[in-house]
């Protein structure tokens, strides 16, 4: 059964993919590896899982002010996840998002969805986001079987 | 930006501090040279954090000519728009501190929680190249922490039953960092029960540990920080959204999480100066060396001091130098371990005195990591291996 969440596109875009999920904020710098798109903060729940490519729903960025810069070496390696959804405004992810579009022609989504939306969406959940933040959600295979 | 931030319009600012050169990546040098070929110049003055590179060391280091190149090119570009080349993530214990009230765009977690807390200066965590953008233009949305309704408190913390010669061990600000960063994430606290006299580096670690657990770019302190003489001016006239007491058992907990690495493991790396030394971290270096009576590094182990040109210029005048380089001290200027490939990729444990090294050298490095306080890492230097001794952070 698929439904539909409104959010607020911070950055617009057109994405879909998987759903990686996760309850903890993440800096993506010390967080996230551009070279590998691999979670590398080893203290977070979600250490060692691949985002490239993912629709990556997290609540909220925390830490250094280098992810933004993060995000967008990751756009341009392309092993940056395919957009990003949390329950909070992040200026710092935005940004890294704004400028690789004005530096590569290349973005990926970024969208804030209120917290009871964003506490719907579960890992594996086939996620299509559209330029004006509303979200498809098809869950995950099976999992209302 | 102005949108993201959901700010009506733009303003002033009047100084600004770079982290955007800090990072070695293709796109960033590319964004920075792309600047330059446009013309860009900066509007205010600017300075710089540390950059990926020791300019005077990198060869000792062993650093390739390809990576050294490559960020001798994102320095250029930075000093070519007319930043200041300070290179530190400590610019507000060197040139261009900025003052009480002033408008500002800093970048650099630590600095950023510094300026806003401590200084009273007023700045957003902006992230890398919007900082320059702002340096460039003289503008950021009028928003956040820009506006004094912002800055208030949100959470009280107040802390109970620490014993008051604890309150004055460098650790527990580490300690207390980590925890609160983790509790707050990006909401103001107010910390009620540290002392007057808490020193500008014991600050300095608290908000580097609350920058990297959490989200944190002010905090109060109350009869420490200049916008908190009182609880009501901390809160701006609020009641705190929550109270919460925090124990010695809330920063025990704190103190271990920050370490991966188990006491009597051996050690190929110890690391200090994150953020980067300041001159009287280097006298309390030097003075834990005497301490230990002559006893000498561990073969094989590095002891690395990360600190600026600023604070080292100061320690060459100063009478200690000859004491930690004797010891071993092996000092880099202008960059960060974490940033530049300083320690060996084979290193598997390494110590610091750091919460914010802490956190985020087992993702940056893939090494274990073990906290201690200075002491302990002298220690730590001289037996090889992980050693707290006999610490109140272990618990009873």
């Amino acid at each position: 059964m698929e439904r539909t969440l409104i959010g607020k596109p911070l950055v617009a875009g057109s994405a879909e993919g998987r759903a990686v999920v996760s309850t903890q904020p993440l800096s993506f710098w010390g967080g996230l590896s551009p070279r590998t798109g691999e979670v590398i903060d080893r203290r977070h729940e979600r250490s060692g899982a691949i985002v490239t490519g993912k629709i990556f729903v997290f609540p909220r960025g925390k830490g250094s002010s280098t992810s933004s810069a993060v995000l967008m070496e990751g756009i341009r390696a392309g092993t940056a996840p395919a957009a990003i959804i949390t329950a909070r405004v992040d200026s710092i992810l935005a940004l890294g998002a704004i400028v690789a579009d004005e530096l590569y022609h290349k973005t990926v989504p970024v969208v804030v969805l209120s917290q009871e939306d964003f506490d719907s969406i579960s890992e594996g959940d086939y996620l299509v986001i559209e330029p004006d933040g509303r979200i498809k959600v098809r869950p995950a295979e099976g999992k209302w079987a | 930006m102005a949108e993201v931030y959901g700010a009506p319009e733009l303003m002033d600012v009047t100084q600004a501090h770079i982290d955007g050169c800090a990072l070695m990546c293709d796109s960033g040098l590319e964004f920075a040279e792309t600047l330059v070929a446009r013309g860009a110049r900066v509007s205010v003055p600017t300075t710089l954090n540390m950059i990926p590179l020791d300019l005077q060391n990198w060869r000792r280091q062993r650093i390739s000519s390809e990576f050294a190149n490559k960020a001798n090119r994102i320095a250029s570009a930075y000093t070519e728009m007319g930043c200041v080349p300070t290179w530190t993530c400590a610019p507000y214990q060197g040139y261009l501190t900025p003052r009480f009230g002033q408008q500002i765009a800093w970048g650099e977690s630590n600095a950023i929680v510094y300026a806003n807390s401590v200084l009273g200066a007023r700045t957003n965590r902006y992230g890398d190249y919007m900082d320059i953008c702002a340096a460039i233009t003289g503008r950021v949305p009028k928003s956040g922490l820009h506006l004094k309704r912002n800055r208030k408190g949100q959470i009280l913390l107040r802390l109970a039953d620490i014993a008051p010669q604890l309150l004055r061990d460098d650790t527990l600000y580490v300690a207390l960092g980590h925890f609160m960063g983790g509790l707050v994430q990006e909401k103001v606290p107010v910390i009620e029960g540290l002392p007057v006299d808490a020193t500008g580096d014991q600050l300095k670690a608290l908000g580097a540990a609350a920058a990297s657990s959490g989200a944190v770019a002010l905090f109060h302190a109350l009869g420490v920080t200049p916008e908190a003489n009182t609880l009501k001016e901390a809160f701006q006239g609020n009641t705190p959204e929550s109270v919460i007491d925090v124990g010695l058992s809330d920063l025990r907990r704190a103190w271990s999480e920050l370490s991966t690495a188990d006491e009597g493991v051996k050690l190929d790396a110890i690391v200090l100066g994150c953020p980067h030394f300041s001159y009287a971290e280097f006298q309390q270096l030097a003075q834990a060396i005497e301490a230990e009576g002559g006893r000498s590094l561990h073969p094989g182990l590095r002891i690395i001091v990360l600190t600026s040109q600023t604070s080292y210029a100061l320690l060459q005048r100063g009478n200690f130098m000859n004491t930690l380089l004797d010891f071993g001290i092996e000092i880099v200027l202008d960059t960060c371990v974490l940033h530049s490939p300083i320690i060996s990729s084979d290193a598997e444990v390494m110590m610091t005195n750091s919460g914010k090294c802490a956190y985020y050298a087992p993702g940056e490095l893939g090494v274990q990591v073990a906290f201690g306080s200075m002491r302990d890492c002298v220690r730590s230097a001289i037996e090889g291996a992980v050693c707290w001794g006999r610490t109140v952070w272990k618990g009873p």
